[in-house]
């Protein structure tokens, strides 16, 4: 049986991370900073008492930062890091590919992104990128540890 | 029972309960006999019995299992179909099972029942060549009524083997009425073996159960839940005019409070769980090595969460081992260096507010920061002049740097350089804190804090730029309110260094705004200031503005937020809103208050005081200085550690007692010695004295053997980090030598040469003044 994949935006790019990896989607939460942390680290969320680490996934894939104002989606997923929060712009569909449409990440997709790429899949229209949720968690955070 | 091995206990709980469980399974496979789930979950419950009693040398029970278990393979494998007086053989198995298991609790061994009747039967059984009789196997139990009443002296040995040849010969009387019945016992007798057969086999089983760890931790986080909105109903009612709300909500709290304890103590146990298996550790090493350590344990009742129990269980082992490998010498050396030639090892565990500390110290050869900066330096680790920098403190804390090693020689026990960085980095990943501090010659004392990741605890909430941060209540000594508009002592900023006067004493401030990177503070009228504990140093933590104590859930931050040592967790406030956790140790740390050595600081044994000043003598370039003037205009520094505090007298207030100047100063008499004349380049007459009665004099009162002494100064200009400071060894007699600081040069105080003079007159004829009246450093 195909894999699902739940998907969502960031910057006009379609991203899909494995189905069984995401615990819930939320809605805009209010948010405690955290001082000191790493640019993409957007807060802490209190999740019905658990809290969470939030994860800006735009600024953490260097992407363009999000306009004032925007609204954004929080997909809380489980990790080896523990459960995180990752903030995109739109939920999407979920969707069940054919596993012939998987190829490797092309050369063209930034660094940045490429780094956190399982790799893509090739729909009628664009391209899905399969986030790899436990590398986008940990590459850059965690990295300056004292 | 009490020396039981763990492992044994653990066995035989679960044995218990496997034990019940075969019983009703075989019950209810007589109803159902070819029920494979049934056959193989029988089969597997005492396969396992079978693989542990082997595993443990239990070779009686592993037989019996043994046995059994071949005829339930045939069983399972349908072979064989049960036959009642197979599920007898089976429960007669299960019953010997239980009496050796009883055995082994109340003994320790097995003990010697014979069984051999049982596994016969058993046996043939599975041959299918038995015709039994109806209670095959009743006698094994009946036996053991007999070992029991023999065991208890109730009957003897002959007495009971005679009963059951007549039971062979089929009387069929249970074993206890035939020995009545030629009164080779008593009832009462039968009756309290019967007893003691059915309270052995229970005892470990029923004074425990077992709880699902998950199914805790989601009582523990509900609980969190409750004593959060238990917050919030204490609060909303408190501002009704309510009395009934008033009382069920004091209620509540009350409730939930002893709730949350009971719950948490649900998941505690005491280290001694980890620390009864460290002696043995500690003799078998020490054997090895050729060296005597005697263990000592303090506080083995100590509990702590069970999953931090574990975590911390191998880094303690191997903490322990090399305190024996490296730490305490081999005994001619001990004898040597007029120690016992028996070193000691200490292990010390106590809570302190959510945190549980446990010290290693063992009274060895010690660890010299000056051979740790060398190694550095060798190994490649550090550069010469970085590793010059360190202060003894964290040198000492070069152990923990992965590759680095102090052993001369790599034993087969430790010195690998592996190691020591494991430990550090476990002890962190539970959130926990790991130094070192050593003295040469004396020993080393290894200090592990760790907090309670799921403790509940009383916390200040404070605030930055709009968010709240919790301060755990156990750092908190005292909280200040500066208003601009008064006339009191104010916050003084010389040179980029905030200290605040409090009561005398020089306290630093370290700003929460600027630990945060959050930007300045708006002037404003008043000045919050929380003064805090980290380690064995005070400072102040100047925040926006100081609201509530109240009860917090520490939650752990995970383990991406982990690096940032500021924050000990987060935790829930009662309306949402999540705040974090300020770690006051590492925030003085990044102010850099904690820069000196606290193992020094911590030394406020009065015997100690001399030794600091001459640590202060050794480290004076390195020190935070005192910046003083002369009236002359010239500088001298003094070592911050020496200060007690400042003091601002008036003229007026000096007396002369035996031709030395004195004031009364907290219940007792300051002597004064008067830098400019001690000083002073031409001699100056010492007992001039010009200026007004109402002249204020600025005082500087150290400590100095014990005994507190103010120096006269004309003025107290700074207090300087004199890291950068050029030194050189120009100076006269009494001083360290000069520094420059800011352009000037400085001279570094030798506080006992400046004294010196006062020393002869306390030792002399005048010592009258000093005993009677100077107050020591240890009242203050």
């Amino acid at each position: 049986m195909p894999a699902q994949y739940c998907t969502f935006r960031l910057d006009g790019h379609l991203f899909g991370i494995p189905v069984e990896t995401v615990q819930e989607v939320l809605q805009q939460q209010p948010m405690a900073s955290v001082p000191l942390a790493p640019p993409e680290v957007a807060g802490l969320l209190n999740l019905r008492g658990q809290i969470v680490v939030t994860l800006d996934l735009r600024i953490r894939l260097g992407l363009p930062v999000r306009p004032d104002g925007q609204q954004t989606v929080g997909v809380v997923v489980c990790t080896h890091e523990g459960t995180v929060n990752l903030v995109v712009d739109q939920i999407g569909d979920v969707l069940e590919p054919a596993d012939d449409r998987f190829e490797p990440v092309p050369q063209t997709v930034p660094a940045s992104v490429r780094s956190v790429v399982d790799r893509v899949c090739t729909l009628e229209s664009e391209l899905l990128l399969v986030l790899d949720t436990d590398r986008a968690v940990t590459t850059t955070v965690g990295a300056g540890a004292s | 029972m009490e020396d039981m091995d763990e492992i044994v206990q653990e066995f035989l709980v679960e044995s218990h309960e496997n034990l019940d469980q075969l019983d009703r399974d075989l019950v209810d496979l007589e109803q159902d006999p070819t029920s494979h789930p049934l056959l193989s979950s029988i089969f597997r419950t005492i396969h396992t019995i079978k693989g542990t009693s082997g595993f443990l040398a239990f070779s009686q029970l592993e037989s019996i299992t043994h046995v059994g278990e071949n005829l339930l393979s045939r069983l399972r494998d349908g072979a064989l179909v049960l036959t009642p007086d197979m599920t007898s053989a089976l429960l007669a198995m299960v019953d010997a099972v239980r009496a050796v298991l009883r055995q082994i609790e109340e003994t320790g061994a097995e003990g010697d029942d014979d069984h051999t009747d049982l596994l016969a039967v058993l046996t043939a059984l599975q041959d299918g060549t038995l015709v039994t009789r109806d209670r095959a196997a009743e006698p094994v139990e009946d036996r053991l009524l007999g070992e029991v009443l023999v065991t208890q002296g109730a009957a003897s040995e002959d007495e009971v083997l005679l009963a059951l040849s007549a039971q062979d010969v089929g009387d069929d009387r249970r074993i206890g009425e035939i020995l009545v019945s030629v009164g080779d016992t008593t009832p009462e007798a039968v009756a309290a073996a019967l007893d003691s057969q059915h309270e052995g086999r229970r005892s470990a089983a029923d004074s425990t159960i077992r709880v699902d760890v998950g199914l805790l931790d989601t009582l523990m986080n509900l609980v969190g839940e409750l004593v959060l909105t238990r917050n919030q109903i204490v609060q909303r009612a408190a501002t009704r005019q309510d009395p009934d709300l008033l009382r069920t909500s004091h209620r509540l709290n009350v409730i939930a409070g002893e709730l949350q304890e009971g719950v948490m103590r649900t998941r505690m146990q005491p280290i001694d769980t980890v620390w009864s298996k460290l002696p043995r550790v500690v003799r078998d090493l020490a054997v090895q090595l050729g060296k005597q350590v005697h263990v000592r344990m303090e506080g083995r009742d100590t509990e702590l969460d069970r999953t931090i129990l574990e975590s911390v269980k191998d880094p303690l082992t191997h903490l322990v081992r090399n305190c024996v490998d490296h730490g305490i010498e081999t005994p001619d050396v001990r004898a040597a260096a007029g120690k016992p030639v028996e070193g000691t090892l200490t292990l010390r565990a106590f809570h302190e507010g959510g945190q549980v500390n446990i010290e290693i110290c063992d009274d060895g050869a010690g660890i010299d920061p000056a051979r740790l900066r060398e190694r550095a330096i060798t190994r490649g680790l550090l550069t010469a002049e970085k590793a010059a920098r360190l202060s003894d403190r964290e040198a000492l804390n070069l152990v923990f740097t992965p590759g680095f090693s102090t052993a001369e020689t790599v034993t087969n026990v430790s010195g690998r350089g592996v190691g020591m960085d494991v430990v550090k980095t476990n002890i962190e990943k539970i959130s926990g804190l790991v130094d070192v501090q050593s003295v040469v010659g004396q020993g080393t004392t290894i200090r592990i804090k760790i907090p309670l990741t799921l403790a509940i605890i009383p916390a200040l909430i404070v605030s930055a730029q709009g968010r709240r941060y919790a301060i755990p209540q156990v750092n908190l000594l005292e909280l200040l309110r500066l208003d601009a508009a008064s006339d009191g002592p104010q916050v003084e900023t010389i040179q980029g260094t905030p200290v605040y006067r409090l009561r005398g004493r020089l306290l630093p401030l370290v700003d929460l705004r600027e630990q945060l990177g959050l930007p300045a503070r708006e002037p404003c009228s008043a000045t919050h200031i929380a003064v805090l504990q980290a380690d064995d140093r005070q400072f102040g933590l100047v925040v926006d503005d100081i609201s509530d104590t109240e009860e917090i859930v520490v939650k752990p931050l995970g383990s991406l937020l982990r690096h940032l040592d500021v924050y000990a967790g987060a935790t829930i406030m009662g309306d949402g809103e999540v705040a974090l956790i300020l770690d006051t140790t590492a925030l003085a740390e990044h102010a850099g208050v904690l820069a000196e050595d606290a193992a020094q600081r911590s030394t406020t044994d009065e015997s100690d005081q001399a030794k600091r000043a001459d640590h202060a003598a050794e480290d004076a370039d390195r020190a935070q200085l005192l910046l003083m003037s002369l009236s002359d205009g010239r500088r001298l520094g003094l070592n911050l550690d020496m200060v007690d505090r400042l003091e601002d007298l008036q003229r007026s207030a000096i007396e002369q007692v035996g031709g030395y100047e004195v004031v009364q100063y907290r219940d007792g008499l300051l002597p004064l010695v008067r830098l400019d004349r001690v000083y002073s380049a031409d001699g100056a007459d010492r007992f001039a004295d010009v200026g007004s009665p109402d002249d204020r004099l600025q005082v500087v009162v150290c400590s100095h053997r014990d005994v507190l002494v103010g120096l006269v100064v004309s003025e107290i200009l700074d207090i300087v980090d004199d890291e950068l400071a050029v030194r050189s060894a120009l100076g006269s007699g009494g001083r360290y030598g000069s520094v420059v600081v800011d352009g000037h040069v400085t001279e570094i105080l030798d506080v006992g040469h400046a004294v010196g003079d006062l020393d002869l007159a306390m030792s002399g004829p005048v010592s009258a003044l000093t005993s009677l009246a100077v107050p020591t450093a240890a009242e203050v």
